[in-house]
């Protein structure tokens, strides 16, 4: 099955500017691709792995350069090819597919506008086009294929977008896709079909593809091998079954090993709980979001509340937090009903409850030093000044594991993606409150950092007594840390209960659904499934 | 074409001035200012160096000005000469003392309004964006009912009501810019009130002020700076031309607007004497903007295409 060689890179050297200098970003990397094989590129954020990519087109971004090696597409020199010629190539033989469809996409044109932009420039009739087109979307699986690309990006879904952006990117039968994280962005439930139908049509096409993501389970499903890079180099490279089988590299091992950290059994919960979520309605507008949702948090204990976009996970906090006072129901905590809206709430009991955003970007304000933002709930609720306010944030540096001198005077545009969510849970912490919100709190980490972050919870939790409530959708996590579990779709409470009871079967279908979606390791992890859902259904 | 000499001249030299001055800034800063003295663009070490000039000027004008402001000292339209280094204006007043004068009457001026417009457009703006609901729909229509005037004829309008006295003159510009710093600081605002962090500061239970302090207004500054030196230019142009109007500043005080209007005769006999004033007006805008500018592309990181 596997044909001639494809793509070659040599000892490919690409650079960033920082300021006036040069930094290296892929410091000497191989790489040979068959026609109709596919290699997937693993790696942490800042590995390489898109700049290594794009490199296979030819491109480096702005800020970038190709410093040095060869790049060979089918007998072309792509680092000597005029910017005219590696133009023809792209789209028509080389095509990239992005990992956010919803940007990608132009929001003022209909999908199969965008769709026949290439083929028409390379010669194909508009009509022809059209009738591939909806050709293509019947083989991704996408829902009425005659008419799905008749509507603008923003009327289709996430997952449908980027199966529409797949077709697309089939449109004149490249010999080579490269697909950079096309998956991460997506629900469980929605990556399974998405996946299912890149991994068809490649096939069936016969088409090379590059596919680059942090998720190690989901690159099993996909690729004939497997390259590891790490900050620019190659840690090791091997057919999928055998790197699974048997890793040779120690930072393999360890990218293997993230997945076993898991939270030990607690006993079960007693006693008053910490929160009682109560009966609650809650919607914006006239439409209800949540429907009578109760359930209870205890202390020293970690509530996952888990579903898929739209199920009203979030909803929930901003509920519990005061930010949408409910239509009916109530939040009780410590025995004590809280004013439905947070404006008419006492300071001590906005201390109690403090949350975590999934954007640590966003959470923190990028003009304020960290000595600030740790400091200023430690100083508004606990009243501490001066030398006692700066004693207290370098113990809250200590606690998330960061070097208090180096750390103190910094901004959050100098910390890295983990750095920030630490100090997201600094913040928190500085209240001395009794339940934290973590809302897709590693969401948006590479696996690695997302288990220091998992650990770092854990390790407060113990010490401290907290009570936690864990807003997320991947179940990976659910495993690590919950004690008790809550299923949510479309708003209402599907299954709830402890962890121990609620992995175990039997399933309420909507979990099981869920739970199913999940990738596992094993390479036939999807071909399994598929063949247990059709057969289903 | 002697002109286009002594422009070229004024060029030449300005750029060894603007790099000496960068490097004495490099020297003097303290050590955490060193980095942005040493990226700084010549332009922008030009525009602070004119700006600094024009400030010690303002600030010693009775020591530096060899005659006092209002004094008639020769005869009419004295020529360029030993003692009246510029000549004399139409009264016989030395023109280089009304020229150091009027620095500090019109840039200060020109300066308390814009910061006045400053201060008070945009705390309402960044109010306004952050409790939203029927105080920015009232505070906004009352804005854009303001705005809809053209400011001049309002200005005028306000100044023949209130009378015209240089306390009027800030109040009446201040109010008439303030609705322009109003609206870009209310849109400014609205994107950064919708951050996860001020979320987190309202459920801290912050209060207005706090958050108007140290969560918005820092994230707001960079296009508010930019803002107030274009602000600034336009306050220029505004008092100027009341001035021209005979509503601005009031004669016998120094005003650079109203020395154009009073000496344009001179023009016609091909002296150059009435557009210096008109010349130091232009070279202040050109350097204000220097530096806002490079304010500006520090703060938004905007960076060359390589």
């Amino acid at each position: 099955m596997m044909g001639d060689v494809l793509l070659t890179i040599r000892d490919l050297k690409i650079e960033g500017r920082a300021g006036e200098d040069w930094l290296p970003i892929i410091n000497g990397v191989d790489l040979t691709l068959h026609k109709g094989e596919v290699l997937g590129l693993i790696g942490e954020s800042g590995a390489g792995k898109s700049t290594l990519g794009l490199a296979a087109m030819g491109f480096a971004r702005d800020g970038c350069r190709i410093s040095g090696g060869e790049i060979n597409f089918d007998g072309i020199d792509l680092r000597k090819a005029s910017e005219r010629r590696k133009r023809a190539l792209r789209g028509q033989r080389i095509a990239y597919v992005a990992q956010s469809a919803a940007a990608s996409f132009n929001p003022a044109h209909k999908l199969i506008d965008q769709y026949c932009e290439v083929p028409v420039l390379a010669g194909i009739k508009r009509s022809k086009a059209e009738a591939e087109a909806i050709e293509l979307y019947r083989k991704m699986q996408l829902p009425e294929p005659g008419d799905i690309g008749f509507r603008y990006p923003h009327q289709v879904s996430g997952g449908q977008l980027q199966r529409a952006m797949t077709a697309m990117a089939m449109a004149c039968h490249p010999d080579l896709i490269i697909f950079d994280e096309p998956t991460t962005a997506l629900d469980v439930t929605t990556q399974i079909e998405v996946l299912a139908a890149i991994r068809d049509i490649v096939r069936e096409y016969n088409t090379a593809a590059i596919y680059i993501t942090h998720d190690l389970a989901v690159v099993a499903q996909m690729a004939d091998r497997i390259k590891i890079l790490l900050r620019g180099d190659e840690i090791e490279e091997a057919d999928t079954r055998a790197m699974l089988a048997a890793p040779r590299a120690d930072y393999t091992k360890s990218l293997w090993a993230v997945r076993s950290f898991a939270r030990p059994e607690q006993p079960p919960a007693s006693g008053t709980p910490v929160v009682s979520i109560r009966n609650v309605t809650a919607g914006y507008g006239k439409i209800d979001i949540l429907h009578d949702v109760s359930f209870d948090i205890h202390a020293g204990r970690t509530v996952a509340v888990v579903g898929e976009s739209g199920s009203g996970k979030s909803t929930v906090a901003r509920v519990m937090t005061g930010l949408l006072p409910p239509r009916r129901g109530e939040i009780v905590f410590g025995g004590q009903t809280l004013p439905p809206d947070y404006r008419a709430r006492s300071r001590d009991q906005l201390r109690q409850c403090q949350m975590i955003y999934q954007m640590a970007d966003t959470a923190l304000n990028p003009k304020l030093r960290l000595r600030e933002i740790i400091g200023r709930p430690a100083q508004m609720y606990l009243g501490l000044k001066g030398a006692k306010l700066r004693a207290r944030v370098r113990e809250l540096l200590d606690l998330i594991e960061m070097e208090p001198d180096s750390f103190i005077d910094r901004l959050p545009g100098e910390l890295s993606g983990g750095q920030k969510q630490r100090i997201g849970i600094a913040r928190a912490l500085a209240a001395e409150p009794e339940l934290i919100i973590c809302d897709e709190v590693t969401s948006a980490l590479d696996q690695i950092v997302q288990e220091g972050i998992l650990k770092l919870l854990d390790r407060l939790q113990s010490d401290l007594g907290l009570a936690y409530m864990f807003i997320t959708h991947d179940l990976a996590t659910v495993r690590a840390i919950a004690d008790d579990v809550v299923v949510m779709q479309k708003g209402r409470i599907v299954e709830q209960g402890p962890k121990a009871q609620l992995f175990a079967p039997p399933h309420e279908p909507y979990t099981e659904l869920l739970l199913s979606s999940v990738p596992e390791m094993d390479p036939d992890w999807l071909t399994r499934r598929l063949r247990g859902r059709r057969g289903a259904g | 074409m002697a002109v286009l000499v002594f422009l070229a001249v004024a060029i030449a030299a300005s750029i060894p001035l603007a790099y000496g001055f960068r490097m004495a800034l490099m020297r003097a800063a303290p050590h955490h200012m060193a980095a942005p003295a040493r990226d700084m663009p010549l332009t922008a070490a030009f525009g602070l160096l004119v700006i600094l000039l024009y400030v010690i000027v303002a600030a010693f004008a009775p020591v530096l000005a060899p005659f006092p402001e209002r004094a008639v000292v020769g005869v009419q339209f004295q020529p360029w000469d030993g003692t009246h280094l510029l000549g004399t204006d139409r009264l016989g007043r030395d023109m280089l003392s009304r020229l150091i004068y009027g620095a500090r009457n019109t840039v200060g001026i020109a300066f308390a309004t814009t910061a006045l417009a400053f201060i008070v457009g945009s705390l309402l703006g960044i109010w306004a964006a952050l409790r939203g609901g029927w105080l920015d729909q009232v505070l906004s229509r009352f804005v854009d009912a303001l705005m809809a005037i053209p400011s001049l004829i309002f200005a005028l309008l306000l100044l023949t009501i209130f009378g015209t006295s240089v306390t009027n003159l800030i109040l009446v510009i201040a109010a008439v810019d303030a609705t322009r710093v109003y609206r870009i600081a209310r849109s400014v605002a609205q994107g950064v009130v919708v951050m996860d962090y001020i979320e987190a500061a309202r459920l801290r239970g912050e209060g207005n002020w706090y958050l108007i302090r140290h969560e918005i207004l820092p994230n707001a500054l960079a296009p508010l700076v930019a803002e107030f030196g274009l602000r600034f230019c336009f306050v220029f142009l505004t008092i100027s031309s009341l001035s021209f109007l005979g509503l601005g500043i009031q004669p016998p005080m120094a005003d650079w607007g109203s020395m154009v209007r009073d000496n344009a005769t001179l023009i016609t006999f091909g002296n150059v004497t009435p557009l210096l004033p008109a010349g130091a007006i232009a070279l202040l805008t050109v350097a204000v903007n220097f530096v806002v500018d490079w304010q500006l592309y520090r703060a938004s990181g905007l960076k060359e295409q390589g």
